[in-house]
């Protein structure tokens, strides 16, 4: 079972292909879509078990010797990723169901969802930094058709931009990596860090790192390079907005922290600093945004923003804590986007509007749909014991160990305006006067509200069960610690 | 608006076939020479889309009667099937296999499971092409 790490993308990837056939029979699709990701699921909770008992797991295409085929690894850090992927996107496909519409079914959809899929565990899995490239255009692709997929006015308009955006990064991102190759003249990107300890990160290295701070940057949304995200992340249906806010950003800020912690570890005052500076202004860019709107979306949105900030900086600390920090609030932050963008989606549904100011007294007919959106409310603002506490608490502890008092002051108070952003979001929507709402039918409702509870329940457990999680976050913040560990797992033979 | 285009029928309907060999030539080249499914399926492109221009989609389309997105999948399935068929012998992904055979008429022949694969692309690319093409064309 040496092919074991490729299950995760081979799976989706086989399921989206078969699904090309079958493109009128949406009841068969959305099977077929259920069943390869629970399949890719198992493969990649055994991938799990498998990282934890025997290391590193590494291969490498084609049978030829290591720096020379395109490797790919799976480390801790990456298989907790993709399982966390796959897991919401087994979700989404399930609030898809009744949220879609089968106008977007019948344009294979679900084949693009399990593209985007591969895409992601892909990028999540390779070893080789040309092949990151290569999944990045996989998974750009899909979402390109998952964002103009319905063809609505705004979608067409915004899917412009975020095209745009991405062809001009992707650019970036190959001519990069051009410039890194003739360099240190290998791809894979443990022999790279070897080179570049080897030759002690000149100048021209420190340059190659900032460009790759400004392609990553791009996709992974910091200041202030996020300017595309909020219009174009608003304009495709909730489901679409769910995959994209917890999958797409977090592609682009892993890329951030696998390159900072296994090639540009020699100039860390710059390159580092630099990292810090710009998350903590993306911090305050996305506070700004998320108080600015009165609209859901907006303000769910602006707060992925804060988040993508708020792991950067646990990255940009490169001590234990910072580390652990990050990789925690990462995971946790996946699954809480994901559980508020449905929950937000339901409030949508049910009142018919995205303006806060035109809600309210939903409590009194919703109470379950309040009280879960408390709850994941709460656990986004890192109220103990939900999940966002235990990774805020280590970013900061990290944060004080290296010195950076203010940094962390700003993640603190960054806290309170994600708390109040998202009981904004209460208190208009819940409390109040029961304003008249447009009927709608309970069967959609209810087939929305089943993967949304079991996500905000996954949230509580995870932030409950932290204490059982630790030993594998340990693992996979050891081996950003210490990049030996994944160069000696590719290198080995 | 139909203006007389006898010429470019009559010669496409030879010059289609030049090119359709010529791809196929090109996909074969590909064993161990320059060439092989992408620059193979591009070429066919080639003819059919001169086909198009010469006739309309409407003919083409009856003497094709494929549906292309349906070739991508075919495609797509023998790339990933021959990319994946190294799992059941345990070595690493896309470990391909390859020896001497001989066979009737073609004599001493080196057969490769990378060809496979290359047919792979080959439809995905024919497919893919054909697909925007006639769904670009068809609006006009």
């Amino acid at each position: 079972m040496i092919n074991l790490l490729l299950f995760p993308i081979i799976i989706p990837f086989l399921f989206a292909i078969v699904l090309l056939f079958f493109k009128e029979r949406i009841v068969l699709q959305r099977v077929l879509a259920a069943v390869g990701l629970i399949a890719a699921l198992a493969a990649s909770l055994f991938l799990v078990y498998t990282v934890k008992q025997d290391g590193v797991q590494t291969i490498t295409l084609g049978s030829w010797p290591a720096p020379f085929g395109i490797s790919m690894v799976s480390d801790m850090f990456s298989a907790l990723l993709v399982t966390t992927t796959i897991i919401i996107t087994l979700l989404v496909v399930i609030y898809s169901y009744t949220s879609t519409g089968e106008a977007r079914e019948h344009y294979f959809y679900y084949s693009a969802i399990l593209f985007m899929v591969t895409g992601v565990n892909g990028a999540f899995t390779t070893g080789d930094i040309f092949n990151m490239f290569v999944f990045f255009e996989v998974l750009l692709i899909a979402s390109y058709v998952l964002i103009v997929l319905g063809g609505e006015k705004r979608q067409l308009r915004e899917s412009i931009k975020y095209i745009l955006i991405n062809v001009v990064s992707s650019a970036l991102f190959v001519i990069t990596v051009a410039y890194l190759y003739s360099v240190v003249g290998t791809l894979n990107m443990a022999d790279i860090s070897v080179k570049i300890a080897e030759i002690g990160q000149p100048g021209i290295i420190t340059v190659i790192a900032v460009l790759m701070l400004i392609v990553f940057g791009i996709k992974g949304s910091i200041f202030p390079l996020y300017f595309w995200l909020p219009g174009s992340y608003a304009a495709p249906p909730i489901p679409v907005l769910a995959l994209f806010g917890a999958l797409l950003t977090k592609v682009g800020v892993y890329a951030i922290m696998r390159t900072y912690t296994l090639f540009f570890v020699h100039q860390t005052d710059f390159t580092h600093g630099l990292l810090m500076v710009l998350s903590i202004l993306t911090i305050i860019a996305g506070c700004i945004g998320a108080l600015a709107y009165f609209d859901l979306k907006q303000i769910v949105i602006y707060n992925i923003v804060i988040a993508v900030g708020v792991i950067l900086f646990g990255a940009a600390q490169m001590n234990e804590s910072g580390l652990s920090g990050a990789v925690f609030y990462l995971l946790h932050d996946m699954l809480i986007k994901g559980a508020l963008f449905f929950l937000i989606g339901m409030i949508i549904y049910v009142t018919g509007t995205s303006d806060l100011r035109k809600m309210g007294g939903l409590m009194k007919t919703h109470p379950s749909l309040g009280w879960f959106y408390l709850i994941a409310a709460f656990g986004l603002a890192g109220i103990p014991p939900l999940s966002g506490f235990i990774g805020k608490l280590l970013i900061v502890e990290g944060a004080f160990q290296a010195d950076h008092i203010w940094g962390s002051i700003v993640v603190l108070a960054s806290s309170l305006v994600v708390l109040l952003s998202v009981i904004r979001i209460f208190i208009y929507a819940f409390w109040g006067e029961p304003q008249a709402l447009p009927s709608v039918e309970r069967k959609p409702y209810r087939g929305m509200m089943v993967p949304t509870v079991v996500l905000v329940v996954l949230s509580v457990l995870y932030g409950v069960g932290t204490e059982w999680l630790l030993p594998y976050m340990t693992d996979a913040s050891n081996v950003l610690l210490q990049p030996s560990i994944y160069i000696d797992a590719v290198l080995k033979e | 608006m139909r203006t007389n285009d006898v010429i470019l029928q009559t010669t496409t309907k030879v010059v289609f076939f030049i090119i359709f060999l010529f791809a196929i030539h090109i996909f074969f080249a590909g064993h161990y020479t320059p060439g092989g499914g992408f620059v193979g399926g591009l070429l066919t492109t080639g003819a059919l889309v001169l086909l198009l221009l010469a006739f309309d989609l409407k003919t083409v389309q009856k003497a094709l009667p494929f549906n292309f997105v349906i070739v991508i999948g075919i495609g797509l399935l023998l790339a990933l099937g021959t990319a994946a068929g190294s799992i059941l012998f345990n070595v690493p992904f896309f470990t391909h296999a390859f020896d001497d055979f001989t066979l009737p008429l073609f004599g001493e022949t080196s057969l490769h499971t990378a060809m496979l694969f290359d047919a792979g692309v080959y439809l995905v690319v024919v497919g893919s092409a054909m697909t925007i093409i006639q769904s670009i064309g068809g609006d006009a």
